[in-house]
């Protein structure tokens, strides 16, 4: 089943890609880019980056804009995935969504009003276990937004290897945030995945934090070899 | 040992990940012996060695499970409680007479209890994530127990200790599952008439 990936450029939607690579055929990856940064439904830091992304992994990739609407996000999100049938004739969408009801909602609604199957790979998963699974599986990422108290500004563009794993679940059970960020207390950006090609090295980028909320956002980045 | 079964397209599927494998970490977490197997694969000593059955749910855009009801010829001699949710009801529903017809549900929903049971004691509305395009019309062995605007959500066999859900419990009502796993214990009192 030819089957499109809804990428971000974070950890969950590169670790479903790899889900579906292993059972199904990732024809394409599809990114919405909100121009919102308070989007409902997207993902927002360094989207802008899934180009290169894509182009590490050596899939092409469909992107349309969003003003980041909270309900008019969903017709943008409907208007990319036709958009990647038309083009690469895929059949099905791949979601990262691990708890989010809100999300999978909105995603299956699309997919079923475009007769496109839809699947979540991580759906419910144990976010400790995952958070593990997808640092031993060979990813590397960074955190690329923090939005949580206890994420203070020095998380900003660390990159998650087992340490910062053990520190997010300390600090997940201290203060009762999800440990893999899935209620939005950090967004992560994918320098390296097992179905790359090439891995993206950071040259350039800056930090803002303020009261809370911080972004690291890549500046100017390129491919290397892995 | 609960047969926890797969009805998804095939076995292994993508849906494998998202519609069983939440059960079957319920169940596990539970301190309960749990055993997947896709409806194809099922073998009579899976079947004569469970305590219990939870028939699991599937994509949206998956009906294969409806074209193989002689897969699941057993369940009506099955002597243990069995859970069918969402493709699991449909099953159940069709392999004792009733009918499925469309009707969709995707999203959070109200739950409205009908009927009184041990499964939904103490519930009188509750939300649950509904994520159907088929619902159900029970044969008149069933009992309806509760309801949503999409239409049935919970039914149980008047006499026997099975069961169906519409929504998937796995999403924010595992106390369903965990009540349903209460009845299955070797010896257990199943509460029903």
């Amino acid at each position: 089943m030819k089957l499109g990936v809804l990428f971000s450029g974070g950890k969950d939607s590169a670790f479903a890609c790899l889900r579906a690579m292993g059972k199904e055929e990732v024809t394409c990856l599809i990114t919405v880019l909100p121009k919102n940064p308070e989007s409902y439904l997207f993902h927002t830091p360094n989207t802008g980056l899934t180009a290169l992304q894509a182009e590490a992994a050596g899939l092409p990739l469909v992107t349309v804009e969003s003003e980041g609407v909270e309900e008019a996000e969903v017709a943008d999100l409907s208007r990319a995935i036709s958009r990647a049938v038309e083009r690469h004739g895929i059949e099905g969408v791949v979601t990262g969504a691990i708890h989010s009801v809100y999300q999978a909602t909105r995603v299956q609604r699309v997919c079923h009003s475009l007769d496109l199957w839809c699947f979540n790979p991580l759906w419910l998963k144990d976010q400790e276990e995952y958070l593990e699974e997808v640092v031993s599986s060979g990813f590397r990422f960074l955190i690329s937004a923090v939005s949580a108290v206890p994420l203070d500004e020095g998380w900003l563009g660390r990159e998650v290897d087992h340490h910062a794993v053990e520190d997010l679940k300390a600090m997940a059970r201290w203060h009762r945030m999800n440990p893999a960020g899935e209620g939005g207390e950090y967004e992560t950006f994918v320098l390296d995945a097992p179905f790359f090609r090439k891995r993206i090295e950071v040259l350039r980028a800056s930090r803002e934090y303020h009261a809370g909320h911080g972004v690291f956002r890549i500046e100017e980045a390129r491919l290397v070899a892995r | 040992m609960i047969l926890v079964v797969d009805l998804s397209y095939r076995p292994g599927s993508l849906s494998l990940d998202e519609f069983v494998a939440p059960v079957e970490c319920i169940v596990r977490n539970e301190g309960v012996t749990a055993r997947m197997r896709h409806y194809t694969g099922l073998s009579r000593q899976d079947i004569a060695s469970a305590d219990g059955v939870i028939l699991c749910g599937t994509a949206l855009k998956d009906f294969g499970y409806l074209e193989a009801l002689d897969r699941f010829a057993w369940l009506p001699s099955f002597p243990c409680p069995v859970l069918g949710i969402c493709a699991g009801m449909q099953v159940l529903v069709r392999v004792y007479g009733g009918d499925v017809h469309s009707a969709t549900g995707i999203g959070m929903a109200e739950q409205r209890v009908v009927a009184p049971d041990p499964l939904l004691a103490g519930k009188d509305r509750f939300l649950a994530f509904e994520l159907h395009c088929l619902s159900v019309a029970p044969p008149p062995s069933f009992t309806i127990l509760a309801g949503s605007p999409s239409g049935v959500q919970v039914i149980r066999h008047r006499e026997l200790p099975v069961y169906g859900v519409m929504f998937h419990p796995e999403v924010r009502n595992e106390w369903l599952v965990r009540r349903f796993l209460s009845l299955c214990r070797p010896g257990k009192e199943t509460g029903m008439p």
